[in-house]
């Protein structure tokens, strides 16, 4: 839910600009997944600060449980066993919304102000205004949003927006016994991530790097890989997301096109109406479609 | 009496399309709102925008039906022949009020708007399904859906276009109004516009 103390950068379905006297910092958290250790503390506090109670699952053979996230699961440990470079690798992310920069899911929204994307970089749904199309599931390239089977409602991960508002750090970063997960500035952040990365290199992971992809305008959930080059090993972290074509088309050059259709359908019948004029029967044949017309109300 | 009119859509015909076009407005109004940001407030056609969401796949199933009951009714009288080819050729002609070529109950433009309505009411409904939610759309892959949504958007745009000229064509061409309201043209309307027509319905010669 959206906290007014935020200031709004985009909203969505509104294609007027946002104030723009205020420019807060830009945050992000900052997920070290070369030092997480998949205790899903996260996952709890999430749980415990949003008041969400997913139901209990059951075990599916791998630690993940949740086994997706949904509306009661805005962050849930993905577990992926790989082999890289000859050795098993247990590679374990923590997976929520990604905070992009060009979030496709405010692009998709066509409820203004359902989703707005706060200057901080935060990401955020305001359920009230919600009307449960789904659009936002579709138009996320990290496929994060959820509806809930009770209210029909999209719910994701909102960065904690009401903590980062009075300057208190997510709860799932709060939490984090091991300093996996960070919370700063998006700046700051990078520097973090450009040690560890450089920390990562020196022992031998050579295509270690910082997730932040271009193709969203970068996100404010920022993964720290020691496989920056196979992000797909991370349970299936895209390798260059972008909005999908279909829905930038749908949502870009078909509203011009659409309007320039309809407008010269409109605009063609009343000039042609106007000029040409209307097309009577009773006119040309007149004479010898009296008797047939006759008693009609036209005459 | 006998003489004056020629019925053209009985009743139940009249109660079919009129099914079909209350609930093509309705569809419209909702549908153009969840398209253009500028006119959400159109949701308001159904009481609340969640509500429009709710009730806009409902309505659009009972259009889908209403006109595949017209599909049926219509389809043998829409198949394009040689004579609706010269038509759609002069249709500079046509616009100036000039009629063209021994037209019999539909002519070409009549036709080829039937089939694009058809084809555009088929991508609504096919699209239209794989989109709905909660019902159906979690059973398609995300992907699949983006597609249905484009896929819903354009041919919903394009038959709002195509519906504009129809209802001025109606509009235009004076007395075809009667035919969807009352049942029934004129001799003269028929032997104008319908040539061929007219003379199936009446045996006489022009």
């Amino acid at each position: 839910m959206t906290s007014s103390s935020l200031d709004i950068q985009r909203r969505s379905a509104t294609p007027t600009t946002a104030p723009e006297a205020r420019n807060p910092t830009e945050i992000a958290q900052l997920i070290d997944v070369s030092v997480c250790i998949g205790c899903k503390a996260c996952q709890v506090a999430c749980s415990e600060w949003n008041e969400l109670r997913a139901e209990v699952g059951t075990c599916v053979g791998v630690y993940d449980n949740p086994t997706d996230l949904s509306s009661q699961a805005w962050t849930v440990m993905r577990f992926a066993e790989v082999e890289e470079n000859g050795k098993l690798e247990w590679l374990i992310r923590k997976d929520g919304c990604m905070h992009c920069s060009d979030p496709g899911c405010l692009k998709a929204c066509p409820t203004p102000g359902a989703i707005v994307q706060h200057k901080n970089g935060i990401v955020d749904f305001n359920q009230d205004l919600c009307i449960g199309c789904g659009y936002c599931v579709s138009g996320c390239p990290f496929n994060v949003p959820r509806l809930s089977p009770k209210d029909g409602k999209a719910y994701k991960c909102n960065m904690c927006s009401d903590r980062v508002a009075v300057g208190l750090e997510p709860a799932c970063v709060k939490t984090c016994p091991t300093g996996a997960i960070q919370f700063g500035s998006k700046e700051d952040m990078k520097e973090v991530a450009a040690t560890r990365v450089a920390d990562l290199r020196s022992r031998g992971f050579d295509n270690a790097g910082l997730y932040d992809p271009p193709g969203v305008g970068g996100t404010h959930t920022l993964y720290v890989l020691h496989h920056a080059d196979k992000p797909e090993l991370y349970s299936g972290l895209p390798k260059d997301p972008s909005i999908s074509a279909a829905v930038a088309l749908w949502k870009g050059a078909l509203k011009p096109l659409a309007t320039l259709g309809i407008a010269a359908a409109g605009l063609f019948g009343f000039f042609h109406y106007i000029t040409v004029g209307p097309n009577r029967a009773d006119d040309d044949t007149h004479a010898d479609a009296h008797a047939d017309t006759q008693g009609e109300d036209r005459s | 009496m006998t003489d004056k009119v020629i019925q053209r859509y009985n009743a139940a015909e009249r109660i079919n399309h009129w099914i079909v076009a209350v609930c093509f407005v309705l569809l419209a109004i909702s549908g153009l709102a969840f398209f253009y940001p500028a006119f959400f407030w159109l949701t308001g056609v159904f009481g609340t925008p969640e509500l429009a969401r709710i009730v806009h796949p409902f309505v659009g199933v009972v259009m889908a039906v209403a006109f595949g009951r017209q599909f049926f009714r219509y389809w043998h009288h829409n198949l394009l022949n040689r004579e609706d080819i010269r038509w759609m050729l002069s249709v500079k002609e046509v616009m100036k009020g000039n009629e063209v070529g021994d037209i019999g109950r539909y002519n070409g433009g009549q036709k080829a708007m039937f089939w694009v309505m058809v084809l555009c009411v088929a991508a609504l409904l096919g699209s239209g399904v794989i989109a709905w939610r909660p019902y159906f759309a979690a059973s398609f892959p995300i992907p699949v859906i983006r597609i249905a949504l484009l896929v819903h958007a354009t041919s919903a745009l394009a038959l709002i276009a195509s519906i504009i000229v129809h209802v001025y064509a109606a509009l235009w061409v004076q007395g075809t109004i009667r035919a969807m309201v009352e049942g029934v043209v004129t001799h003269a309307w028929a032997k104008k516009h319908h040539p061929r027509w007219y003379r199936e319905m009446t045996g006489k010669k022009l």
